[in-house]
């Protein structure tokens, strides 16, 4: 985790116009500030909570309980992989679930009883009893599942990526409903099942600690309780991505995908391969979106399919728009403050309004009324985020596309019956 | 995948014969494509024939529903070049307002002249609502961002269909629910083939509102700066048409038409669910995408196609379950061989 910090220097150089020093001191203030949170959440919650008061506890289990940190995290993972296509290739992708689900399958099939007319063990770490199957160690389930899903990607992206952005994103869309579909129906292919259908795949095998269970404390692996450990991992991977999100975006690949955001057709004329660099977009970003598959896996303890839901792919586009597109710390910010929202906050807050004034009103039920009015104001009134990339912000400052068409875009929305008389 | 196969549809002035020849193998290929599908509906018709016939009845009501639908899709996507992602679930919206007046305000639940005259009362009232709430949709989220990035309007209109599924769980439920019907499954049969009332209660609604709507377009002067609005907006408002005003009057045309799909859907199915329209919407707009996207006859064609191969899958082929599969599938085959669809024009990108 730590080696976040340092490395991240570099990136001071690629915003022009603000003086260095300034710019210097907040790029490094974020991975600092990453990493005290993550040393103050992981010891507070391992060492400080189980000595507080009991009315403490209590307020820490009901507004932030560690499970819902957890799954944050594992969100933010996700959001991060969006952010690769979304933020930086800027490619609308409306079925990121998809991934999700393949990797989440992947863990199925590779760390779990299911397929139990095989027995394999690599490293793993079968619940007891349930030997037969498959059982991978944790560390090499995320490469594999990964790789499966940048291949899917790739597949995905290769014959969609000449389409227009409206038509991808609809194809993609396309792609999140069926592959959830083929899981949901897979139970039966053939006569070989597949992915055991609407009841899911379960139990997913603990991870295990390999080397780090020689330190006194530490258990040999991880069940459902061992929540403060999971944090650890599951923080260590996100700071996985955060560093990679951070440094492809000053390489060649990254300044290639803003390219191509900003300006499809001047990119390709300046030798910018537009197949190649957006394919590569899909395939980091479903990447990612495999690690958090396998991650969120082992954080349930099992594959179901109502978690792939459209919806999922909506949210994480909210976590990606409300943080800013293309700004990984924003959407980091993003990606927390939804998931938490959506996992305990509408309920801890509604039940606190509801104690206080004496209503009964089911917050969590307004749910997707805040998200869809988030993106509509989002996209009307502060269209880079709320913490907005550097880059976008100068970006928007100039007017690119000339100075009276955006004069006119907004008189047209002003002004009813002068049609026309501002342009 | 070679980088000039990246740039999209250019006209290759040199080296014809390399695409002469993709078009020819893509033209083999479709041909034996729908010879197969010919041979395959006769077989399963000298099988079948009566179920056959009642497949092809369910799956022209549903066409008819899909293509009202692609419709609004078609016309708001040739005049300002947006997938109007909200527009399936205003359509849900619509199903489950008029199964609320139809069945909890009026009680017309079985046929009778009063319930017929509700049915008619909640047609008019449910069209004028969800032309206005598209209409009002045009009007906050998307005029200002008519000239943003493309990206924007597409996260606004995703953000639109949410906060309508939101409406659609306030109003229906978070599970499905089953309104009672007026005409219920009732209906006669000609030579052992069931024909419901509701089918022909569809096509009866359906066709009338189509050819008001060919002559909207074709003959008014409203239709007109329409046209003239999705060749040219500069252009057009250069000749003195309101752009804003046609704009806003092609989402109400279209959310009108979807209003009328959701009563029609309403009394033929009965079953609605808030996600029903997010669903149905990306079944309309393949509808839409299969005519050729802009163009009003394809999307017709267009959902009347996709409601006979959805009904003939149910029927004969993969089943139900696989419903949405299928239709994607198509989907994604259409936009990566043949994205301006049966009916549409080749176009280049503008720049």
């Amino acid at each position: 985790m730590t080696t976040t910090a340092p490395k991240t220097d570099p990136q001071p150089a690629a915003p022009a116009g603000a003086t260095p020093p300034a710019l210097m001191s907040t790029s490094r203030r974020w991975p600092i500030g990453f990493v005290i949170a993550v040393v103050v959440v992981f010891s507070f919650y391992q060492w400080i909570l189980p000595e507080a008061s009991s009315q403490v506890q209590t307020f820490f289990q009901d507004w932030l309980p560690l499970i819902s940190i957890n799954e944050a995290v594992i969100w933010v993972i996700f959001a991060l992989g969006l952010n690769v296509v979304v933020g930086y290739a800027g490619l609308l992708d409306l079925g990121y679930v998809a991934f999700w689900a393949i990797g989440g399958y992947t863990a199925g099939w590779l760390m779990s009883p299911f397929f139990n007319q095989w027995s394999i063990n690599i490293l793993g770490n079968p619940a007891p009893g349930q030997e037969a199957g498959i059982h991978l160690n944790f560390w090499l389930v995320l490469p594999i599942a990964g790789c499966i899903c940048a291949l899917a990607g790739v597949i995905i992206g290769a014959p969609t990526l000449r389409l227009k952005s409206d038509y991808l994103a609809l194809v993609t869309l396309g792609f999140g409903e069926i592959i959830p579909q083929v899981f949901l129906n897979g139970d039966d292919i053939f006569g070989f099942n597949l992915s055991n259908g609407s009841k899911g795949i379960t139990p997913i095998d603990a991870i295990g600690l390999g080397p780090f269970r020689l330190i006194p404390g530490v258990p040999d692996k991880l069940g459902p309780f061992d929540l403060t450990y999971k944090f650890a991992i599951y923080v260590f991977l996100a700071a996985i991505c955060v560093f990679v999100s951070l440094r492809i975006r000053e390489g060649r690949l990254g300044r290639a995908w803003l390219a191509i955001r900003e300006d499809e057709l001047a990119a390709s004329m300046m030798g910018v391969p537009l197949m190649k660099t957006k394919l590569a977009a899909y395939a980091v970003g479903a990447f990612a979106g495999g690690l958090g598959g396998v991650a969120y896996a082992s954080h349930t303890g099992a594959v179901s399919i109502d978690t792939f839901r459209f919806s999922a792919s909506i949210i994480l586009l909210s976590m990606v728009v409300l943080g800013g597109m293309g700004n990984v710390w924003g959407v980091m910010i993003g990606a927390l403050v939804l998931s938490w929202i959506n996992s305990t906050g509408m309920a801890q807050i509604g039940s606190t309004v509801n104690e206080a004034i004496g209503t009964n009103i089911d917050f969590p039920s307004y749910n997707f009324l805040i998200f869809g009015v988030l993106l509509v104001l989002m996209m009307l009134f502060r269209r880079e985020g709320l913490i907005p990339e550097t880059r976008t912000k100068q970006v928007l400052a100039e007017p690119e596309r000339g100075e009276i068409e955006s004069l006119g875009a907004e008189m047209e929305g002003t002004s009813e019956h002068e049609e026309g008389g501002a342009r | 995948m070679t980088q000039t196969a990246a740039t999209p549809e250019v006209p290759v002035a040199t080296g014809r014969s390399p695409v002469e020849r993709r078009e020819l193998a893509e033209r083999i290929l479709l041909y034996a494509i729908v010879a197969g599908l010919l041979v395959w509906l006769v077989s399963q018709l000298i099988a079948h024939p009566q179920e056959w016939f009642t497949t092809l009845l369910n799956g022209t009501n549903n066409g008819a529903l899909y293509a009202l639908i692609a419709l609004g899709y078609t016309m708001v996507y040739g005049i300002i070049e947006l997938i109007n992602f909200s527009h399936g679930d205003l359509f849900m919206l619509a199903t489950v307002t008029s199964g609320i007046m139809m069945v909890t305000w009026f009680g017309a639940t079985s046929p009778s002249v009063k319930a017929y005259a509700a049915m008619f009362l909640t047609l008019i009232v449910v069209m004028l609502a969800a032309a206005g709430v598209n209409m009002t949709a045009e009007r906050v989220a998307y005029r200002r961002l008519r000239r943003a990035p493309k990206l924007a309007p597409l996260i606004t209109a995703v953000g639109l269909s949410f906060t309508y599924q939101w409406a659609g769980i306030r109003l229906n439920g978070s599970g499905p629910r089953n309104w009672d019907r007026i005409l219920g499954d009732t209906g006669f049969s000609i030579g052992g083939v069931e024909i419901r009332w509701s089918t022909v209660v569809v096509i009866g609604v359906t066709v009338p509102l189509l050819l008001l709507m060919t002559y909207i377009v074709q003959r008014t002067r409203q239709g007109k700066a329409m046209r003239a609005t999705a060749q040219d907006q500069d252009a057009a408002r250069l000749m003195g048409i309101n752009v804003d005003r046609t704009i806003a009057f092609t989402f109400g045309l279209g959310g009108g038409l979807a209003g009328a799909a959701g009563l029609l859907w309403l009394e033929s199915i009965g079953n609605t669910r808030y996600d029903a329209g997010f669903q149905l919407g990306l079944v309309a707009f393949t509808a839409a995408v299969l005519g050729g996207i802009g163009n009003l006859t394809g999307a017709v064609l267009g959902g009347f196609l996709i409601g006979l191969i959805q009904a003939f899958n149910e029927s004969f082929g993969l089943g139900q379950k696989w419903d949405q599969t299928v239709v994607f599938t198509i989907l994604i085959f259409l936009m990566v061989f043949k994205p301006e669809g049966l009916l549409g024009k080749r176009t280049t990108e503008k720049v």
